[in-house]
């Protein structure tokens, strides 16, 4: 196991160990707590991957404003945390054995393909040599204007849509 | 050098857990955060992608998925709070009524 080997290998397996521990908290903040420390491995791997843009905008975006959404969502309903409630559905046992199938055939149809590494023209030094952010910025903004477009039209839609729905009536 | 299988099933193992957080538990913030944890399964299955094929459209389409999934998470949470005025609860299974 090469160096890259053995870091990649603490990252996804504390990415899997943290995923766990985020589905399986009674309180949904330490779920979301550690969801934080989850997104920051995810960014981490990302970086492996020499997708320095989107590590950065993962750990803007998703811990920094989508966390931030779920803890002040939690703070509003001022949930109180039982220690007899149960957690889990009625019929979890279920769930865990679709769960699990679905990740054994997932994990044995997909262990067995073989991507032949395409030579492609964004290679790791095309890409180091302008920046990924340049590279992504170019691309943006001439081949996918119109999905960029919409995509501020969806946040847009979202923006009104969440102060419309959480506005009190006034009667 | 990571192979690119390692990616892939990570993501693949990172979903699955995501939907069995979504199919067992009981409390809809937690449902809302094993979506969450779904889509960057797919995020990060994509970027892996666009690496070993030494193309860019993977990061594009990651790009735009966490755009949509920060709206839809904002959506989702301002339905769940509208339905809290209306029911007081966020138990999946004592929402069983269709009428308020």
């Amino acid at each position: 196991m090469t160096t890259l080997q053995l870091f990649f290998a603490y990252f996804a397996g504390m990415i899997i160990v943290l995923s766990i521990l985020v589905v399986t908290r009674k309180n949904p903040v330490h779920s979301v707590m550690w969801m934080l420390v989850l997104f920051v491995h995810i960014a981490a791997l990302y970086l492996f991957l020499n997708a320095e843009f989107l590590a950065a905008i993962q750990i803007i975006v998703y811990a920094g404003a989508i966390l931030v959404l779920f803890l002040f969502v939690i703070m509003l309903l001022n949930l109180r945390n039982e220690e007899t409630e149960r957690k889990f559905q009625r019929q979890w046992p279920i769930g865990v054995i679709i769960g699990v199938v679905f990740m054994a055939f997932l994990v044995m149809i997909l262990g067995e393909i073989t991507v032949v590494p395409r030579l492609g023209k964004y290679s790791v030094e095309f890409i180091q040599s302008e920046g990924n952010l340049m590279t992504i910025g170019k691309i943006l903004y001439t081949e996918y204007l119109l999905p960029f477009e919409i995509a501020s039209l969806i946040l847009l839609v979202a923006i009104i849509g969440a102060v419309l729905l959480s506005k009190k009536k006034i009667k | 050098m990571v192979p690119l299988n390692w990616y892939i099933l990570l993501s693949a193992v990172v979903f699955s857990i995501g939907v069995v957080g979504f199919l067992t538990r009981r409390n809809l913030i937690i449902i809302f955060i094993s979506i969450e944890l779904m889509l960057n399964a797919v995020n990060i299955s994509l970027v892996a992608f666009s690496h070993y094929l030494q193309s860019i459209k993977g990061q594009i389409l990651v790009f735009f998925i966490i755009a949509v999934a920060a709206a839809e998470a904002a959506i989702g949470l301002a339905i769940l709070i509208v339905f809290y005025r209306n029911k007081p609860t966020i138990k999946v299974d004592e929402i069983d009524l269709l009428k308020g």
